[in-house]
């Protein structure tokens, strides 16, 4: 069936939006976005801005979200991370910017955007009153499954080990029961894209890592992912794209890999000598690409398959070795390098 | 500019959606919200327990404590002197009061059928704006708000859920209480005043079509300020102010309809109008509730 639409002009309009009885505005649906890699886009925010008050939440925020891919979200805390996850269900309107999630613009068809995503709140949002049986069934319910949803519940329960505590009252569950019930709840409706906000808060080291493993399975069977976090330990391994937030705007994008080649070459060793001096005959040497000896000696060569030649033959020469180390840079380095980067611009938002 | 719209992914059609967006609401959705919200309600001895106290002093306690000493005491001066006060009262209401009988059968009498009516009024709205004070407020606070804001139900839905889990309790109470009343004061006045005598037709008037657009409209109200207020505590402080008065009027109301008119007609009248002003206010009252105020960023817009 086809339907005549107006065409919405410019990114961010919403005619008509929230009129409730008047005709349906535009739909601003289509094909998905595509990456420059042609993966399908799942989320779309381009240039969104959004205030509370005086205060910037989102400024000029641009955020792309590929399919069946991990997206970490990585920030301080007032970075704009919660608000870009409900601006990404349409649980909150932008001020200015154009957002579509699965090719939709959710503040025009918001109920179609929501049943097909799963939220994990920094709080977990639980009902304390109520069983996890009775938690779970309500948002069954709410998603459309039904009242009678027994399957998906006990499965979304199993999953997350939460099965045998269905039938306690919520209030008496400790964090981590809590973290697991609220994860339940988002995957019950078998959601195609899943928000995780900072879902390991609270949590013990143990507990951590066991729900960062089970986000990792989710996208072995074609789930997106998108999740917030201020812990770089977290989104290090975890995430196929990092997102670097500050002050509400995108400083960085880009798979963990490429932001990290963005500051540090391919290939760094770090060497040290007894006497540095020595080292500088490493400069004019076959597969060296660079040098430079400043507190310790940086070298960058083409292969890292040539160190073992490199320092025998260094050995052999009589220079007395103190440290030979291939730099793997880490997100902490990485943001970090960031923040001094942008410290030294001086465009850095306080904390 | 008109051009095919193609769905890109997903089970559902276009025709679906776009039904929806011209307001048709999920009545499934709305439903699970009231059984989820009443089911909450149900846990929380720390909200019942002294409702149900409520009422039951004003249903049975009261009532059985002076309708049992008025008949004990029999026929003295003080009995004597308010049953003479009673031709104060106007004409209608004194012809159906039993002339024949003793003056502490008629002060019975008129207790048992005028004085404890507006009781039934201020029971109710006692509880459901109890109820609703915290209802939207609430969600915020305990942050289940971000689980209702990033799901599919539509604020209309939660609001009409949260407005019929309020509505209940009041109504259940009022329901069950009148029950126990009628049959308490039967049992007490009912012997001397020649067998069941009530509910007279104008309590019934009074419970079946004035009392819920009563309810409707404080509740409506109600809503509205928890929506928009930042603590339960606020909420419930506001929500006294705004329908304190309306508990007034709805108390003067009931007991004219009661005393004033020998026939229905008043009552009728009353309801009717209550009810127009009780759907209006509902029917803009959805518009209080959005999913920024569920989130509680609304304040900060």
């Amino acid at each position: 069936m086809s339907v005549g639409v107006t065409t919405v002009e410019g990114a961010g309009t919403r005619p008509g939006a929230g009129v409730v009885g008047h005709p349906p505005p535009a739909p601003a649906t289509g094909p998905l976005g595509r990456a420059a890699d042609g993966t399908e886009l799942v989320v779309e925010l381009r240039n969104v801005s959004r205030r509370f008050g005086p205060v910037p939440a989102l400024s000029d925020l641009t955020l792309l979200v590929p399919k069946g891919r991990i997206t970490v979200l990585l920030g301080p805390n007032g970075a704009g991370k919660t608000t870009a996850i409900r601006v990404i269900t349409g649980a909150l309107d932008p001020d200015r910017g154009h957002v579509r999630t699965f090719g939709y613009d959710p503040d025009v068809f918001g109920e179609e955007v929501r049943r097909r995503c799963g939220v994990v709140s920094a709080k977990p949002a639980l009902y304390d009153r109520l069983t996890g049986w009775e938690n779970l069934q309500y948002a069954a319910e709410l998603y459309g499954l039904g009242r009678h949803a027994v399957g998906p519940i006990r499965e979304a329960a199993a999953r997350f080990g939460i099965l045998e505590a269905l039938d306690q009252q919520v209030g008496g569950y400790s964090t981590g029961m809590k973290t697991r019930l609220a994860l339940a709840r988002s995957v019950l409706h078998d959601p195609e894209l899943l928000l995780f906000d900072e879902p390991t808060s609270g949590l013990d080291p143990e507990s951590s890592h066991a729900v960062l493993e089970l986000i990792r399975d989710m996208t072995d069977d074609g789930h997106t992912v998108v999740m917030c976090t201020h812990l770089l330990i977290e989104a290090e391994g975890l995430a196929d794209q990092v997102v670097v937030l500050e002050a509400g705007t995108d400083l960085l994008a880009g798979s963990q890999e490429e932001l990290l080649r963005r500051y540090w070459p391919a290939n760094l060793v770090f060497f040290d000598a007894e006497d540095p001096a020595t080292l500088d005959t490493l400069a004019g040497r076959e597969g060296v690409l660079g040098y430079e000896r400043g507190d310790r000696v940086r070298v960058q060569l083409d292969d890292l398959g040539r160190l073992p030649d490199l320092v025998a033959a260094l050995v052999g020469e009589g220079v007395r070795l103190t440290r030979v180390e291939p730099h793997q840079p880490t997100l902490e380095e990485l943001y970090f390098a960031v923040r001094a980067e942008r410290r030294a611009q001086g465009v850095e938002a306080p904390l | 500019m008109t051009a095919p719209v193609t769905r890109p992914t997903g089970p559902r059609g276009l025709d679906e959606l776009v039904v929806h967006r011209k307001g048709r609401l999920n009545r499934d959705r709305m439903l699970t919200v009231m059984r989820t919200d009443l089911r909450q309600l149900i846990g929380a001895k720390d909200f019942w327990v002294p409702m149900l106290l409520l009422g039951g002093f004003f249903f049975i306690i009261v009532p059985a404590f002076l309708l049992s000493v008025i008949n004990s005491i029999g026929s003295v001066e003080a009995v004597q002197q308010v049953s003479d006060a009673l031709k104060l009262l106007p004409q209608s209401a004194q012809q159906a009061v039993p002339t024949e009988a003793a003056p502490s059968t008629k002060v019975s009498y008129v207790l048992a059928v005028y004085l404890f009516a507006p009781i039934a009024v201020v029971v109710p709205l006692t509880i459901s704006t109890a109820v609703g004070a915290s209802t939207i407020v609430g969600e915020r606070e305990r942050g289940t708000g971000e689980f209702l804001a990033h799901s599919p139900a539509d604020v209309r839905e939660i609001y009409l859920g949260k407005l019929l889990a309020s509505l209940i309790p009041g109504y259940v109470t009022t329901v069950a209480g009148f029950g126990v009343y009628s049959l308490l004061v039967n049992l007490i006045v009912g012997p001397d005043v020649g067998g069941w005598f009530f509910p007279t037709p104008s309590w019934w008037l009074l419970i079946v079509w004035v009392l819920p657009p009563f309810l409707a409209l404080a509740l409506s109200l109600v809503l509205r300020l928890s929506a928009r207020v930042k603590s339960t505590a606020a909420a419930q402080q506001a929500s006294g102010l705004v329908t304190f008065p309306l508990i007034i009027i709805a108390y003067g109301q009931s007991t004219g309809a009661l005393l004033g008119s020998g026939t229905p007609a008043l009552s009728l009248a009353i309801g009717a109008v209550a009810w127009v002003i009780a759907i209006v206010s509902l029917s803009t009252g959805f518009r209080s509730l959005t999913r920024a105020r569920l989130l509680g960023v609304a304040n900060e817009q």
